[in-house]
């Protein structure tokens, strides 16, 4: 079973924001990249579905400047056989990364295509479908876990207030969420060999993006409130509050 | 002409307050761009007898898709219709709820139309026929400011922050039957489960009580579900990152940056500490309580109200309180 796992390298997510002078990117100063965390729950979900399938590799791709060798290089380290890195910027157009993405992966001899539910920078939840749907795969969002069986995937995803139970004709693509697969620690070992893994690098330019940020701003600092009170005696006035000065309650 | 689209939702046969939203702002948008809201709802036949409801909230012309396999959610089947509809109506924008259905929706929509999306915003505006967009970035510790060059403009928007508004109005209500194979679908829903015991998820709460690891023990939820039971209906349980990676609670409740980024009307975050995560994920309550032992605990830093206590002590007498505030009503 061949899995290809899109990743991408984002700001490790306990990391302070700031934007910069320019107004429309963050200060990269003191930020710590890391692989967005979705995404290493797909790599995770490809690593098994290769194990239980017994054959096949595990690929990884990635849009990106060349610093996110290092997010591959962390994939690899966790098992992945091979990785793609498309150099370029991705922007907050998600189509346009898309685009990148399905050129590269058409006709790819891989029944699942795994994506993170979301990458931890932008947070829009659409590169794994968008993708999906350039590439004329079905796709499924959001799985927490799936199998695979007689040319399908049977994929379990959260939705509001309950969970569904979904199945999927392969190739297909998925994005995957917190759910089953619990990521791997890269052993020593494992990272040693990373090292000697083949690592494609090529120059991928996005089209001109249709969605332009025109700034970015910080949010507005939320003044401390008060403190109300010590234990259960501040309850009251809490309540009162709430009711009558938030207009909360 | 500037017309504007609001996809409503509809989930288990019932047009609900999602779709009001997106009806709304849709309304709104449209009214800046000297044009008409339309509503698109997909459903099994007979859900057409809810469209009127949508009129009310400014759709002037109300769409009905009805076809047995439209009346659950089928990603492709869905898709290939609202993709069609949008096509054919010429709109300027296009309004998806930033829910499950909808993050799931809108992308597939925008991939076939070839044009982009802003997912998730929280400000959308339109001043000399130009829509500006505003969507948090960095789970809200960043706000990008976003203008589209081209159209349909495709948002979808977050629950809970565009208000829907009931106008004194009345809209058409248009039947249509769209053409479906459900043998060609290539993904199929087998099973839906819960919705069961009726709990509201925590995106779409206006009020939230959270727990984190101040709470000791999952044992302990009790209390929390003593305390949304007592506000009643709105009310939905979240959770930190801790409790959910110690397996306290279902990734589903979790707030932050690597869950749900909510901004309901009231927040609680009770025995949470306030990591930069959690914050980022919350901060857009409109008001937030924080109830912790420890009076230098980051969440007061962005908290409204504080109370610094042991939450054993503190929860059973604000649960009872707002019980007798409630039963007073």
């Amino acid at each position: 079973m061949n899995v290809i796992v899109c990743v991408k390298r984002v700001p490790d997510t306990e990391t302070r924001i700031r934007v910069d002078d320019s107004g429309n990117e963050i200060d990269p100063s003191g930020v710590k990249f890391i692989i967005s965390p979705y995404d290493e729950f797909a790599v995770e979900a490809g690593l098994r579905a290769k194990e239980a399938a017994g054959d096949g590799t595990v690929h990884l791709v990635s849009f990106g400047d060349a610093a996110a060798q290092e997010t591959l290089r962390s994939g690899l380290a966790m098992g992945a056989d091979g990785a793609t890195l498309l150099v370029g910027e991705p922007t907050v157009d998600g189509l346009a990364t898309a685009k990148v993405l399905a050129n590269e992966l058409e006709g790819a001899d891989a029944p699942l295509i795994l994506f993170g539910v979301k990458a931890a920078d932008d947070d829009q939840q659409q590169v794994g479908p968008m993708v999906a749907t350039l590439l004329g795969r079905p796709c499924v969002t959001g799985v927490t876990s799936f199998e695979v069986q007689d040319g399908k995937a049977v994929c379990h995803r959260e939705v509001e207030g309950g969970s569904e139970v979904v199945e999927v004709d392969l190739p297909a693509a998925l994005t995957i969420t917190k759910g089953a697969y619990e990521p791997r620690y890269a052993s020593l070992k494992g990272i040693m060999a990373a090292k000697k893994k083949p690592l494609e690098q090529k120059d991928a330019a996005a089209a001109d993006p249709q969605l332009r940020v025109v700034r970015l701003t910080e949010p507005a600092p939320r003044s401390a409130g008060r403190i109300v009170g010590e234990g259960p005696d501040a309850v009251p006035e809490l309540v009162r509050l709430l009711r009558e000065e938030a207009n909360a309650l | 002409m500037a017309d504007v689209l609001a996809f409503a939702e509809q989930r288990d046969g019932q047009i609900g307050g999602s779709a009001r939203e997106a009806v709304s702002a849709a309304a709104r948008l449209a009214g800046s761009l000297e044009g008409a809201a339309h509503a698109l709802v997909l459903g099994a036949p007979g859900i057409s007898e809810q469209g009127g409801d949508l009129g009310r909230f400014g759709a002037e012309v109300v769409h009905v898709g009805e076809h047995e396999a439209l009346e659950g959610y089928n990603p492709e089947a869905y898709a290939a219709v609202v993709a069609e509809r949008v096509r054919e109506g010429g709109y300027h924008a296009v309004i998806f709820p930033a829910t499950t259905l909808g993050k799931d929706l809108a992308p597939r929509v925008a991939a076939s139309l070839d044009v982009p999306l802003a997912a998730d915003v929280t400000g959308l505006e339109a001043e000399g026929g130009k829509i500006s967009i505003v969507r948090p970035v960095y789970s809200g510790k960043a706000f990008a400011h976003l203008e589209a060059e081209t159209t349909p403009v495709l948002v979808s928007i977050r629950p809970n922050v565009f208000h829907a508004a009931e106008l004194n109005a009345a809209g058409a209500v248009e039947t249509f039957t769209p053409e479906v194979d459900p043998q060609a679908l290539r993904v199929r829903v087998l099973e839906r489960k819960g919705a069961g015991d009726g709990q509201l998820d925590v995106s779409e709460a206006a009020i939230i009580v959270s727990g984190g690891r101040g709470m000791k023990d999952p044992e302990n939820w009790g209390l929390l579900e003593g305390l949304r039971d007592a506000i009643g209906s709105g009310a939905a349980l979240g959770a930190s990152r801790a409790v959910v990676d110690a397996g306290w609670r279902p990734h589903g409740e979790q707030v932050g940056q690597t869950g749900k980024t909510v901004a309901p009307k009231l927040y609680f975050a009770v025995g949470i500490s306030g990591a930069i995560q959690h914050l980022a994920g919350m901060r857009t309550s409109q008001t937030i309580v924080a109830i912790n032992k420890d009076a230098d605990a980051p969440i007061f830093g962005v908290a409204d109200y504080g109370i610094v206590g042991d939450l054993f002590d503190v929860l059973p007498r604000l649960t009872e309180e707002i019980s007798a505030l409630k039963s007073g009503d």
